[in-house]
């Protein structure tokens, strides 16, 4: 716990670092992809724990997402409460312009799309492998038609004018000093990160794994695989419903077309290019597919080839499940030790596994 | 004194196929009870119906007094009994220690909160498993192997850590379907040590599914013989070994 | 409130455009359940064959000179050439569909699920973005072979385009049933999709069956494109998408792997659909995936599939 919490407060203050130097000294553009990698980065890591450990096939991701996008900008675009004494509806814009505003709708995002996660949870009781995959792709459709039928939240045009938040640290205006867009995504990052690390590592991340890898072996020595299966939906979808506020707040609207199919297919793939399993392939694989598309835009306009970006994409997609299905890391974590050191609880596969009696010492009681 | 385990007429049925007719089984706590047959006979879908994999058709099996058809695989580790697999089904990434400690998590008191903020019952519930799953691996001689993954394990070590993981479930009743299969003579004598101390230290009750005539014969109390669904005979080994329905069952079935 | 204002005879006048919807959802829905019985894949790209289907029968209209350009007064078509179109997407798609199956599923056949699934998600999108590029995302609008007429049926309307879709996809179907339950490549696509290994002992030619189903199942996938066409004459790259998704879900919904069963979802969501685009046509699209969901929860094996209990 205490060494959870200096990782965090230290991750913390890094972020802060990265968002002044970024605001500082890098173009806005750059900046903007980098807020994406983050965004992708939670997405993935979320995923990865409904498909890479519980071994379940979800292709809603986006679903997840949208939910928690139209969420959070509802309450900070609209947070509107009624007012009895008026008989009106107001906004309080004292609430909605704070950052602990901007949060409580983050969050409120993250815990609709659990709740739908819930939902989505309980059909893993009987469905398995490309059934569960259609089902959950399903749901994420269900839910981008009834979000572009659903007038309150602007239909097929989406929401716009989503504000974006900061905190001030010094002076005003347009010199201040402030922490913004990076700074509440990598927090995210960071805190995604982490808990899903030191879930991996615990009798309940054993648990997920053993549900994957022999669901009927996992139940019969008394792990409650129903029960796994939902946590694993729950926490995977709180995580994307958090990215979806953070995204709409990055690019300040949000509309149903962000959050199609192809939207989940993308979360799938980088964790297939990174390897299905593993937590750091999932992050690598996030920040390859977010950074490519952008690098692969300019050669599409200097080749003059509109379009040629995909071809590629899915080629590469088609080769690399053909040559090498299991990603670029297996299921094994790239493991730095610098990293290992930062996050509690030592690994315990691999070949420095410690001796019995080393291993007993080194456990915190 | 009332058995440990009882099932009564426990049928079930596949289609217009009994697999199981009218099984009577009564195993008194500290047994070493073997249960054997030919291919087919029926006695994996008897631990399946033990176990809450397949629901029975008819029938009832009682275990510790308390109904347990019905119940489903969860609730019946939670009882107290165990199995291993005639088809191994290790969780083959994780390592063998961490194979033994996934037997102990259904006795860890912790919510997921305390895992995911790392709050002192996590460390404390870490250090419990590791603890168990290393004496179970020492128990089976394989903790000079616990960092490796399942599936880097040689085929009769992996049979050995399947009955470790078990045992971390801390069951009454442990069942083990064809533990010696595809294992050499060597491995099999220090298996029949192995079973034998099961019951004996661990005082775990045994019921063993087993092929090798030698090693039921060596290490049970007592044997039950299934065919085409039906048991038998029922009695010592050397009842059962000179009995002539057991003697027709296995030259004709093979 | 607004349900008052629809009449019953709206729904039924409704119900029967949905037959011959269904019936295109039907000719796509069979490439899906073959493919599945015989490798237990789910073929994402399917759809984008059947984009490919309706390309493939404008493209002969095109170099015959029957497309205006733009602004130019449009030639009327001679019925014949629609023949043409048929016969020349046809044999394109089946050679498409076979050319998916050597190159990207068969060095798969052994793989994992999931790798044989993404590949079939990663050929899709090559298809979609592909023909993007080589034939413009811009619509293409596919040539009038015939002059819309009303018939009279009884008290309702049906053009004579809808009743062309209608006797066309059936006698596909029918075509389709007859081979596969009559012929002796039909029967070894059936011994195929009972058991692969068993197939194989017996001396079917396994790979020559899956290829020979690919080829089929886009060939009915081709005659679905050119008949939507000719009733929704809009040609876009991404048109298989939603298509693609809603045919596989009433080939769950029949139960996978049974033809029958793909004609009988194909009908009840077409039906379902027209049905509820009565009262708005966006909620429409989301009939199909309410539809698999619950077919999913409640019969996961379809209306006319086969349950099956797993061995331990
Ligand atoms: N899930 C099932 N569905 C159909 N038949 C089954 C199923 N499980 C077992 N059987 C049949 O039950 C019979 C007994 O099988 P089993 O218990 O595995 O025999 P063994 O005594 O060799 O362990 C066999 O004929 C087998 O085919
Ligand atoms: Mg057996």
């Amino acid at each position: 716990m205490r060494r959870s919490l200096a990782t965090l407060l230290v991750a913390l203050a890094i972020c802060a670092g990265m968002n002044l130097f970024l605001a500082q000294f890098i173009e806005e553009y750059v900046v903007q992809v980098i807020n994406m990698v983050g965004v992708s980065i939670i997405l993935a890591v979320s995923l990865n724990v409904i498909n890479g450990l519980t071994g379940q096939f979800s292709l809603g991701h986006a679903g997840f997402m949208a939910i928690g996008a139209y969420v959070s900008a509802f309450f900070t675009t609209d947070l509107s409460y009624f007012n009895p004494d008026t008989a009106e509806y107001v906004t309080d814009p004292a609430l909605v312009s704070s950052v602990w505003g901007y949060l409580g709708a983050l969050i409120a995002g993250g815990v609709a799309a659990a709740v739908a996660g819930v939902l989505v949870g309980i059909p893993t009781l009987r469905l398995k492998g490309d059934y569960l995959a259609i089902a959950t792709l399903g749901f994420g459709e269900i839910v981008r038609i009834l979000i572009t039928n659903f007038e309150k939240v602007g239909g097929a045009n989406g929401l716009s004018g989503v504000p974006q938040f900061q905190i001030v640290l010094s002076g005003e205006g347009k010199d201040a000093l402030a922490l913004d867009g990076t700074f509440f995504i990598f927090s995210f990052v960071i805190i995604c990160v982490l808990l899903s690390a030191q879930l991996q590592r615990s009798t309940f991340g054993r648990a997920l794994i053993a549900v994957r890898e022999n669901e009927l072996a996992a139940e019969v020595m008394g792990i409650p695989t129903v029960r796994m299966k939902i946590f694993a939906f729950v926490y995977g979808a709180f995580f994307a419903g958090i990215a979806g506020g953070l995204f709409a707040h990055l690019l300040q609207t949000v509309t149903p077309a962000s959050f199609t199919f192809m939207k989940s297919v993308e979360v799938v793939v980088m964790l297939v290019l990174g390897g299905l399993g593993s937590m750091t392939g999932a992050i690598v694989g996030a920040i390859v597919l977010t950074v490519l598309p952008e690098a692969l835009r300019d050669v599409e306009q200097e080749a003059d080839l509109p379009g040629i970006r995909m071809v590629v994409y899915s080629l590469v997609l088609i080769l690399l499940m053909i040559f090498r299905p299991q990603g670029i890391f297996g299921q094994r974590e790239l493991s730095l030790r610098l990293l290992r050191r930062l996050v509690p609880g030592r690994r315990i596969s691999g070949d420095e596994t410690p001796k019995p009696s080393e291993d007993r010492k080194g456990t915190e009681l | 004194m009332t058995a440990l385990l009882e099932t009564k007429s426990l049928t079930i049925r596949f289609g217009g196929l009994t697999a199981v007719d009218s099984f009577n089984l009564s195993i008194n706590e500290g047994d070493l009870f073997g249960l054997i047959g030919p291919n087919g006979a029926g006695k994996t879908t008897v631990f399946n119906m033990l176990t809450g994999v397949y629901l029975p058709t008819e029938g009832t099996a009682q275990f510790d007094g308390q109904l347990i058809n019905g119940k489903n695989p969860v609730q019946v580790a939670r009882l107290g009994i165990s199995r291993t697999f005639q088809n191994i089904r290790l969780f083959d990434e994780l390592s063998v220690l961490e194979n033994a400690m996934t037997g102990a998590h259904q006795h860890a008191r912790l919510t997921v909160w305390e895992s995911l903020f790392r709050l002192p019952r996590h460390y404390k519930e870490e250090a419990r498993q590791r603890e168990r799953a290393y004496e179970l691996l020492a128990f089976m001689g394989l903790d000079d192997r616990a960092g490796l993954t399942a599936k880097q394990l040689p085929y009769g070590h992996r049979r050995k850590l399947e009955i470790a993981r078990a045992l971390a479930t801390e069951p009454r009743l442990i069942c083990l379907d064809e533990p010696a299969a595809g294992m050499n003579t060597g491995e099999k004598s220090e298996l029949s040590a192995l079973i034998r101390k099961i019951r004996d230290e661990l005082n775990v009750t045994v019921l063993v599914i087993e092929h090798d005539m030698k090693l039921v014969m060596g290490i049970c109390e007592k044997v039950q013989v299934l065919d085409y669904g039906e048991t038998i005979a029922l009695g010592t080994p050397r009842e059962v070994q000179n009995d002539p329905k057991v003697i027709e069952a296995y030259l004709g079935g093979d | 409130m607004f349900l008052l204002e629809v009449t019953s005879e709206q729904i039924f006048q409704q119900a029967l455009n949905g037959v011959s919807k269904g019936a295109v959802y039907a000719l796509i829905a069979v490439g899906y359940t073959m493919v599945y019985g015989v490798l237990q894949l789910i073929n994402f790209a399917h759809g984008e064959v059947y984009m490919l289907g309706a390309y493939f029968a404008y493209y002969p209209a095109k170099w015959a000179g029957y497309i205006p350009d733009e602004g130019g007064e449009k030639p009327k078509v001679p019925l014949y050439f629609i023949g043409v179109c048929i016969l020349f997407s046809m044999a394109a798609c089946a050679a498409i569909g076979m050319l998916i199956e050597r190159l990207a599923y068969r060095p798969l056949r052994n793989a994992s699920r999931l790798a044989a699934l993404i590949t079939a998600i990663g050929v899709s999108l090559l298809l979609q973005n592909g023909s993007q590029i080589m034939f413009g995302s811009d619509p293409k609008y596919f040539p009038r072979f015939m002059d819309r007429e009303s018939v009279q049926l009884g008290m309702f309307d049906v053009s004579n385009t809808q009743v062309t879709i209608m006797v066309v996809a059936a006698v596909a179907m029918i075509g389709l049933h007859l081979f596969v339950q009559k012929t002796k490549p039909g029967m070894a696509m059936r011994a195929v999709s009972f058991d692969m290994r068993t197939a194989r002992l017996m001396g079917v030619n396994v790979d020559g069956t899956i290829a020979l189903t690919f080829a089929i199942g886009s060939i009915m996938a081709s005659i679905g494109g050119v008949l939507i066409a000719m009733d929704q004459p809009r040609l876009t790259p991404l048109m298989g998408l939603l298509m693609g998704l809603k045919a596989f879900v009433a080939a769950v919904l029949g139960g996978i792997g049974s033809i029958p069963g793909a004609a009988l979802g194909g009908l009840i969501l077409g039906i379902a659909e027209s049905v509820v685009g009565t009262w708005s046509t966006t909620y429409a699209d989301a009939v199909a995936f309410v539809i698999l969901i619950l077919v999913l929860l409640v019969k996961p094996s379809g209306l006319l599939g086969k349950t099956g209990r797993e061995k331990v």
